[in-house]
């Protein structure tokens, strides 16, 4: 007789390293790792839908990693540090629109916007404020960046090292994926191609010299906040995914070798179920193609693993409070959907960034979920549900629909079928059309959203106190960056753009040597983006509504 | 008369969902609607208004740069002589509501405003106008 899937699974569980927590009820129950019949699906076992790992949350907990950042290198190093005080394990780096979008603190365009929204990183100089006392070779590390997602990592890396940390030591995540910027968050600097080669370049990089580092994030949660569906945001962000796999194997890398650093970024929203379905699909989908379409034989390159966030929309600003509600029953859909790490909102964030103490009740929230519960014992708890089954079939069938769409928009092509999806605006105006068809339905009451169509009582109730960036914090930010220019050798500094503009132009060439050598000399964000947008060019946006 | 709406993004705000929901409802309530596009300036956006002779100015606001560049935009305007109405929609605190209304905003849409209160506001602001 053949080994069934649950020997499989049982040979891989019992070589992992559990946890020391009794694995029972409240009322002491014994638990299996996990239910189902002999030839069911199971984790860790390909096609992986009911987990990427034999032991789950058996052997670790989700990562609970909370984005943080807001005006300057020195504020935000001090929310760091509270949340590593508060019990978060991991750190997630939120920038402002200007560092998102390549640009200078000083820099005309950035008016009002230094450190609104993130922190604000000019240079090498705002890097090393930033982990001033982490240890970055113990905590992972998350940078929600892509534009300027290579000159970012040649910061941290540069500011590492002059720290003491080799970059082989280095443990996080770059969000590096360009691609659903043009789809959907819309912080994009250089035409498509040309970004592609920044993500090529940063892919070889850490594949080369960055052993436990993700490359990319390829994240479908902004997708979700533009308004996608479900299965949409599902087959998009699994569809950026391939087109990452074919442009590193475009430049020589092996499959085996870079994609099991891939890593997924997908948002929590509100619909429980077809959540949970939407993560279990993912992972099945992922595998097939991974082994079947791309000829992967390192189960590792299979895995999908991922990190979620609540959604950020689905939070109201009538009634602040009830949207540690939201929040929980998000949360609970991505663990009970098998995460990796999560995020979680803080109720004020429908009004502004979140204060200390609500960004702390968000922590207590996924801790709640952790340790109260139970629910992390049985991996995969819903499945072989008839309705979580279902609902996981469907979400595969509208996802893979959508794949075959933009595989022939790319004449069989991945890649070039994102691009051209992007090029010509099919992305963004499917995206426009959900986001409006979710308004219609709010608007005509077919979608009941406590505060804001019905249960009203309450919402003349003051959100009490919000976070305050202040002009003063601009101007700080200004005056740092003009002692730093104050500081470098000019003549270094010259040279070392000179090299970013002659590298740029050879599309052989990878950019991440000479980055870092100019971190380590002070040139600033905006002076690389500027040297390296010389040669790429701009890309904008036809508009349309 | 038909209102015609220039609906703008200002500053380096990419978040554009907003604004587009919003610049189909206007449409759909029998507005004309001119989109410009992202990455704007207050210089370009006031340009865009004489241009396009609108009657409302509309900004969409989510990154919280809208204390300095709100009022920018109603100061291109006014420079070049155009006494169209601005409204400003996104995340937006209430306490932040007066200041701007002192800096000549005529109307602030919060994070709660309900597809026909954006109708309402934009056009009471276009009749308030003439």
């Amino acid at each position: 007789m053949s080994p069934t899937a649950r020997d499989e699974w049982r040979e891989r569980y019992e070589r992992s390293h559990l946890r020391d927590v009794p694995f029972r009820t409240m009322s002491g129950i014994p638990l299996d790792p996990v239910y189902g019949p002999n030839d069911a699906e199971f984790p860790g076992v390909f096609p992986y839908t009911r987990g990427p790992y034999a032991s789950m949350y058996r052997s670790k907990l989700w990562t609970m990693r909370m984005f943080a950042g807001f005006g300057t290198a020195v504020d935000t190093n001090e929310r760091f540090r509270e949340i590593i005080r508060a019990g978060g394990d991991g750190l997630s780096t939120a920038f402002d629109m200007p560092t998102l979008l390549g640009l200078d603190s000083d820099d005309p365009m950035s008016l009002g916007e230094v450190g609104r929204c993130g922190v604000a990183i000019d240079s090498i100089v705002d890097m090393s404020d930033l982990f001033a006392g982490i240890n970055l070779g113990e905590i992972s590390t998350s940078m929600t960046i892509n534009s300027p997602a290579a000159p970012i990592l040649a910061m941290f890396v540069a500011q590492a090292e002059a720290a003491g940390v080799a970059r082989k030591h280095l443990r996080g995540t770059l969000q590096n994926d360009i691609l659903k910027e043009y789809q959907a968050q819309k912080e994009f600097v250089f035409p498509p191609r040309q970004s592609m080669r920044l993500v090529r370049d940063v892919i070889a990089f850490t594949t080369a010299e960055m052993p436990q580092w993700h490359s990319v994030s390829i994240s479908g949660y902004h997708i979700r906040e533009a308004g996608s569906t479900a299965a949409e945001e599902l087959a998009f962000t699994l569809a950026n995914g391939f087109a990452y796999v074919e442009l590193a194997e475009e430049a020589g890398l092996a499959v085996d070798a870079f994609a099991p650093r891939l890593s997924f970024f997908f948002n929590a929203h509100i619909d429980f179920f077809e959540e949970i379905a939407k993560y279990r699909a993912a992972r099945r989908i992922w595998a097939r193609w991974m082994r079947d379409r791309y000829h992967s034989k390192d189960e590792r390159s299979q895995q999908l693993r991922f990190h979620a966030q609540t959604a950020g929309v689905s939070l109201t600003a009538q009634q602040v409070e009830v949207n540690v509600v939201r929040t929980a029953i998000e949360a609970l859909a991505a663990t009970l959907g098998g995460a990796q790490s999560l995020h979680t909102n803080s109720m004020d964030e429908a009004l502004a960034l979140p204060t200390d103490r609500a960004a702390r009740i968000a922590l207590r929230t996924q801790q709640v979920i952790a340790h109260e519960t139970n629910v992390a014992h049985v991996a995969d708890p819903l499945g072989g549900s008839w309705f979580v089954e279902s609902l996981t079939d469907e979400m595969e069938r509208q996802a893979e629909e959508i794949l075959a769409t933009v595989s022939n928009k790319g004449g069989g092509s991945m890649l070039d079928g994102c691009i051209n999806g992007i090029e010509d605006n099919w992305f963004q105006s499917r995206i426009a059309d959900s986001a409006y068809e979710l308004e219609r339905a709010l608007n005509a009451d077919e979608r009941i959203v406590v505060g804001v169509n019905r249960f009203l009582e309450g919402n003349e109730e003051d959100a009490g106190e919000i976070l305050r960036i202040t002009r003063e914090q601009e101007q700080k930010q200004r005056d740092r960056l003009r002692d730093v220019r104050g500081s470098r050798d000019d003549e270094r500094v010259s040279a070392a753009r000179q090299d970013l503009a002659r590298l740029a132009a050879d599309p052989e060439a990878n950019l991440m040597p000479a980055l870092i050598v100019a971190a380590r000399e002070k040139v600033t964000l905006g002076e690389m983006m500027t040297s390296l947008g010389n040669v790429f060019g701009r890309h904008v946006e036809t508009p349309s509504i | 008369m038909t209102i015609r709406v220039l609906v703008a993004k200002v500053g380096l705000d990419g978040h554009d969902r907003g604004i587009k929901v919003v610049a189909r409802t206007l449409r759909d309530a029998g507005m004309e609607v001119i989109y410009t596009g992202l990455f704007q300036t207050p210089e370009t956006v006031a340009t865009a208004a004489v241009d396009e002779d609108v009657d409302v100015v509309g900004l969409s606001m989510l990154s919280g740069a809208h204390m300095t560049l709100a009022p920018l935009v109603v100061d291109a305007l006014r420079e070049r002589d155009c006494s169209a109405p601005v409204v400003v929609g996104g995340i937006i605190p209430k306490s932040d509501v007066d200041e701007l209304k002192r800096a000549g905003i005529a109307a602030v849409l919060g994070p709660g405003a309900t597809a026909d209160e954006v109708v309402s506001v934009v056009r009471g602001a276009a009749n308030a106008a003439t």
